[in-house]
């Protein structure tokens, strides 16, 4: 078994008096690619937000390579390799396109500089054509596209894509999708909310449902096709 | 973006020589005015670094300020000059060393409760010099000798002749440009247009965002000790009210009346608040009615945030970065 990146035990999260996650365990090894997946209002952003500590689990543990990182701030999950793609992107508006990916460079965990500005433009080549722009100028296409590239100037050794190609036009998702794969092959872990399970299913090493704040299956892509009741009832499939 | 950005720069450049030469064409009482704008120029442009890209609203700038004035004033030996090498760094140290202090209990709240926090601590300054013997309560404490540099037999500065004191404070405001423009290009700089845009983004980006609000909070209040200090030279004495929510707010509406986030608006500002201030209290401008110029001078701040929304520097360039950048698009 491969070494453990993200690991959460036992999760309880709540928003006010509602009990959002109700127990989960979730992990992701080195290189793995996951596709979180689940209907509305079922917990995986919460999931996310709970791990990367923007939310306070009441109880549950989080760790990053076996350290205990579940009252770590944000900022030190994401200096530990944690890179996350916010749903609704998360460019900054008031900073240029070249800004925004400059101002997030910082070597891995481990010192590799395998992501820099050079290599960034070069697999967003609709970027380079716009460094000069303010990030609130860019189509949503490309917003999505520069913060996945601002995430992967912080050489991170998990990325995290809540909705990535949500709302976007059929043929940039698919452009986001094959850089995705390219971020895949290149070695990175990858966690995957999307609506569009049929492609999420065909990158992800494991699928992992949840339902109402639990996991109520994790296994591999053709476990879960073969599995109607979960497939149908969980995910309207 | 090319062309706009570089008129601008030469506007600008243009406006600072232009300063350079003021001194030999007018009086004295101009030049010492205008000595008066710069240093409202430099404290304006240190709480734009706060306001305009940090995104932090302070209330109580003038505790920077008035702690400067009030460090040097007690540091001049009764019928000595204070000494420029030791006065201005320990006046701006203290400054940063209190905004240190104080930086770890504001920048705890944010919003409306950064304003109150930071009003209440300038406040508590300023009862304690008020209401207390250690800067002779609210006569204040005055400087009667001024610092001076000399080598041999010629005097290089002296800080007590007003054109000496123009050119000092002269480079000391576009010194004070330069290395705000520089921070501001760096990543530093870039971190801070973050925190104002959304600073949990920032966090889930890898950004430690208290120690840069702290940096710039520390940075802001040295620089604003700075000016604290050559207005407490200039006009020879301290008082409380350098201390004021007065002041804190003058140099505020000075930043928002200039342009936030420009960092030339707020010196833009600064000129235009004292000029203004000083056409609607003469009387041989407006007669008996100057003794109402505060009536006018809100009526100016409040056309200038109807009609100018990017405050005064938006008549040169549209809010600041938004247009070079999209002027690229052309």
């Amino acid at each position: 078994m491969s070494e453990t990146l993200l690991r959460a035990d036992g999760l309880h999260t709540y928003y006010g008096a509602s009990h959002v996650l109700r127990g989960v365990d979730f992990e992701v090894a080195k290189g793995e690619t996951i596709g979180l997946m689940g209907r509305n209002g079922m917990g995986k952003t919460t999931l996310i937000r709970s791990m990367l500590g923007l939310v306070r689990p009441r109880q549950g543990r989080v760790s990053v390579r076996g350290e205990d990182m579940t009252d770590a701030p944000p900022h030190s999950i994401a200096r530990r390799g944690i890179a996350y793609v916010p749903e609704g992107r998360g460019i900054f508006p008031n900073l240029s396109v070249r800004e925004n990916l400059v101002m997030a460079a910082r070597p891995g965990v481990d010192g590799r500089r395998d992501w820099d500005f050079e290599r960034v433009v070069a697999t967003f080549p609709r970027l380079g054509e716009r460094l000069g722009h303010g990030g609130g100028q860019l189509s949503g296409g490309e917003q999505q596209m520069l913060t996945i590239g601002r995430a992967l100037m912080t050489n991170p050794d998990l990325l995290i894509l809540d909705e990535a190609t949500e709302g976007l036009a059929p043929l940039i998702a698919r452009e986001i999708w094959s850089i995705i794969k390219t971020i895949r092959a290149s070695g990175i872990a990858t966690v995957i909310v999307d609506k569009n399970y049929g492609a999420v299913m065909s990158l992800a090493n494991r699928c992992v449902v949840l339902v109402k704040g639990r996991v109520v299956f994790s296994g591999s892509a053709a476990e879960l096709s073969s599995n109607p009741e979960v497939m149908h009832r969980y995910l309207s499939l | 973006m090319q062309q706009s950005t570089r008129a601008l720069t030469l506007t600008l450049a243009a406006a600072a020589l232009l300063l350079l030469a003021f001194p030999f064409a007018e009086s004295k009482f101009y030049t010492q005015l205008l000595s008066k704008i710069m240093i409202m120029a430099i404290f304006a442009m240190s709480l734009d670094l706060l306001v305009g890209y940090t995104g932090l609203i302070s209330l109580g700038h003038a505790a920077f300020f008035g702690l400067a004035g009030y460090a040097v004033a007690l540091m001049t030996p009764q019928y000595e000059a204070p000494d420029l090498w030791t006065s201005l760094p320990a006046a701006v140290g203290l400054c940063a060393a209190f905004a240190l202090v104080t930086g770890f209990l504001v920048l705890r709240t944010s919003g409306v409760y950064f304003i109150m926090v930071t009003l209440a601590f300038a406040q508590m300054l300023f009862f304690l010099f008020h209401d207390t013997k250690l800067g002779g309560g609210s006569d204040g404490i005055y400087i009667y000798i001024k610092p001076e540099i000399r080598l041999g037999e010629t005097s290089l500065l002296n800080l007590d002749d007003a054109r000496h004191f123009y050119y000092f404070v002269w480079i000391m405001m576009i010194a004070v440009y330069g290395f705000l423009r520089t921070v501001l290009r760096s990543t530093f700089g870039h971190a801070l247009l973050g925190i104002k845009t959304n600073e949990h983004r920032m966090r889930a980006l890898g950004f430690a965002t208290f120690r840069y609000k702290l940096a710039a909070y520390v940075l802001s209040g040295a620089l604003a000790g700075l000016a604290g200090y050559l207005a407490a030279l200039q006009f020879g004495f301290v008082n409380p009210e350098i201390l004021s929510w007065h002041q804190s707010g003058a140099v505020l509406m000075m930043v928002i009346l200039g342009g936030m986030g420009t960092l030339f608006g707020p010196v833009i500002g600064a000129f235009a608040f004292v000029l203004l201030q000083e056409m609607f209290s003469n009387q041989a401008v407006l007669g008996a009615f100057a003794k109402h110029w505060q009536l006018l001078m809100g009526a100016a701040v409040i056309l200038v945030a109807l009609y100018l929304p990017g405050g005064l520097a938006g008549l040169l360039a549209r809010p600041g970065r938004k247009k070079a950048i999209e002027a690229d698009d052309g």
